[in-house]
């Protein structure tokens, strides 16, 4: 869905030079929630504006779909966007309209009919739970209730890419749960792809399909979240489930990528004859999968054959001392 | 000298007298008062269409030829600013003085209310320009740009999102630019504007006469009362924040 390749930016600050980006390559598949995570000033907010060209990057080709956006302007480059929807951190809903009126704002500057906006907004504001505040301005409502209207509106033109620009770092974590819920069912509804920045792990844990870790304008990692899980030394994983503080030279750190039903634990008793005892350990969801963490001791002259064994069974093992 | 009038009024008997003299000459003044009071509201009235007119799109202007703004454009945007700036700094009877040629240029006349349009509405142009651009960088930028990514016209951005969003903030501004007008009204009366002004200043203060003195403040105090609730009322009524 979305091709970006070598992309740079350089802003000029009086007599600094800030490089927000340099030399970024963006593969987005279609119908995948991907999530770029970093901390702020790390560039992925100039990225994402690149993408639909608020912000022209100075070097770098940008396609979306089958459209090349970079070799694009004026009335083109407004009407390729008109099919891109981007949802705001601060919602950025018009305060002097109505619900109703932000929602089919897209589809006024497009042109549609009265009849037709009326229609539509009503199917959007039903998609996005709020068909009962047509009539209400922004100011009535909840932050979540507000980013739900974002969601509305940014999908009134039918888009199939949307921009999520920290759509939920200003909501309290009960609302953030709700608005990715509903990303992620629009999603999955109305085969939507999905690109969106944020600086909370959760967030990529929570939805994302694939993401990028980003530093001082450059991917430092990239990648379907699972994978990235499953490789040693992943920044993303250790962001992800922080190793922790206990444990002694002998702990091992154990992830399970995905669901297995061999029981390890046993076998490696049996077959290496290790002791092992489990410190502690979780299960989580994480990109609609339970992937599990073990931090345990295991002792035996054996101890390295059995941790190939695990590894070679696709589990990630991570020893404490190395 | 207000001890004076204290004695003065004194002598003659007391506040009242002065107060019931006051109201039975009102009949005596009062043709003459609503004419002062109609010029007075034909020369703001049109003094404001004209600062509109004008002075709305230079705001607009000011606002979009800044950097970051629709149409950055550095050189322009300071030339604009120079000139409201040359606006602003006139003291308005100077100001009056000093367009007296165009005055005679377009109206043909430098007398009576028709020509006080013209120095009302060049004082009051750059007065409003700068207003305009105080309530639209009220606007939040991020609106702005959500209007560019959904591939918004910049043309539709000012009638679309900038105006309808910054109307309260417009109206509070076409409100103090209509208090001042009438004001600067007053004074266009020194140099033979008309309206109320010029009746306070040729019977209150040059052939002493106190009676038309207080009925022009107090009719000067009642315009601006009610254009300022007026102002008010709207504003109110538009704000959705």
């Amino acid at each position: 869905m979305i091709d970006a390749v070598g992309l740079h930016k350089t802003y000029r600050l009086k007599k600094r030079r800030i490089e927000a980006l340099k030399g970024v390559d963006l593969h987005v598949e279609s119908g995948e929630i991907y999530g770029v995570v970093g901390q702020s000033g790390a560039g992925k907010s100039t990225l994402l504006r690149s993408v639909n060209l608020l912000e022209r990057p100075d070097g770098g080709t940008v396609r979306v779909g089958d459209e090349e956006l970079t070799s694009l302007r004026g009335a083109r480059l407004r009407q390729a966007r008109r099919h891109i929807g981007m949802v705001h951190q601060h919602f950025a809903l018009l305060a002097s309209r109505t619900v109703a009126g932000n929602v089919g704002f897209p589809l006024e500057v497009a042109g549609a009919s009265r009849a037709a906006r009326a229609t539509r907004v009503g199917e959007l504001l039903e998609l996005v739970g709020l068909g009962d505040k047509a009539r209400a301005y922004p100011s009535q409502l909840s932050g979540g209730q507000k980013q739900r209207v974002g969601i509305a509106r940014a999908l009134a033109s039918d888009p199939k890419l949307l921009l999520s620009d920290e759509a939920t770092s200003a909501l309290d974590p009960v609302t953030t749960e709700s608005i990715l819920a509903l990303l992620r069912r629009l999603r999955d509804e109305l085969g939507l792809t999905i690109l969106l920045i944020t600086h909370e792990m959760d967030v990529i844990k929570r939805i994302c399909d694939s993401a990028a870790i980003m530093e001082d304008g450059e991917f430092r990692e990239s990648g379907r979240v699972l994978d990235l899980i499953g490789t040693p030394g992943s920044l993303l994983a250790r962001s992800l489930f922080p190793l922790p503080e206990h444990g002694g030279p002998e702990t091992v750190f154990i992830t399970y990528p995905r669901s297995f039903d061999e029981p390890f634990m046993s076998e490696l008793t049996r077959r290496f004859d290790v002791d092992v005892n489990i410190l502690g350990g979780g299960v989580e969801q994480v990109a609609g999968q339970s992937v599990g963490r073990l931090s345990v001791d295991m002792r035996g002259s054996r101890r390295g054959e059995a941790l190939t064994y695990l590894s070679e069974h696709g589990l990630l093992v991570e020893e404490a001392g190395k | 000298m207000i001890t004076n009038e204290i004695l003065y009024l004194a002598q003659e008997g007391n506040a009242v007298t002065a107060i019931t003299d006051f109201v039975q000459d009102w009949p005596n003044m009062w043709p003459s008062l609503w004419l002062g009071t109609m010029d007075t509201v034909y020369m703001v009235w049109w003094a404001t269409v004209f600062s509109v007119l004008f002075g709305l799109p230079l705001g607009v202007l000011l606002v979009a030829t800044d950097k970051g703004g629709l149409i950055p454009a550095p050189t322009a945007r300071a030339v604009l600013s120079a000139i409201v700036n040359i606006g602003r700094s006139l003291p308005f009877i100077v100001l009056m003085v000093a367009v007296l040629t165009l005055t005679r240029f377009l109206v043909g006349t430098t007398l009576g209310p028709t020509a006080a349009i013209v120095p009302l509405s060049i004082g009051a142009i750059p007065f409003f320009a700068r207003l305009v651009e105080t309530a639209l960088r009220e606007v939040d930028r991020g609106v702005v740009e959500a209007a560019h990514a959904m591939g918004t016209r910049k043309f539709t951005i000012v009638g679309k999102v900038l105006l309808p969003e910054a109307m309260p903030g417009l109206i509070a501004g076409l409100v103090m630019t209509v208090v001042t007008l009438i004001s600067y009204s007053a004074m266009a009366g020194a140099i033979g504007g008309g309206g109320l002004g010029d009746l306070a200043i040729r019977e209150g203060y040059q052939r002493f006469n106190d009676h038309y003195l207080w009925a022009t403040v107090i009719l000067l105090v009642v315009i601006v009362q009610v254009a300022q609730s007026l102002g008010d009322l709207l504003v109110r009524r538009l704000s959705r924040r």
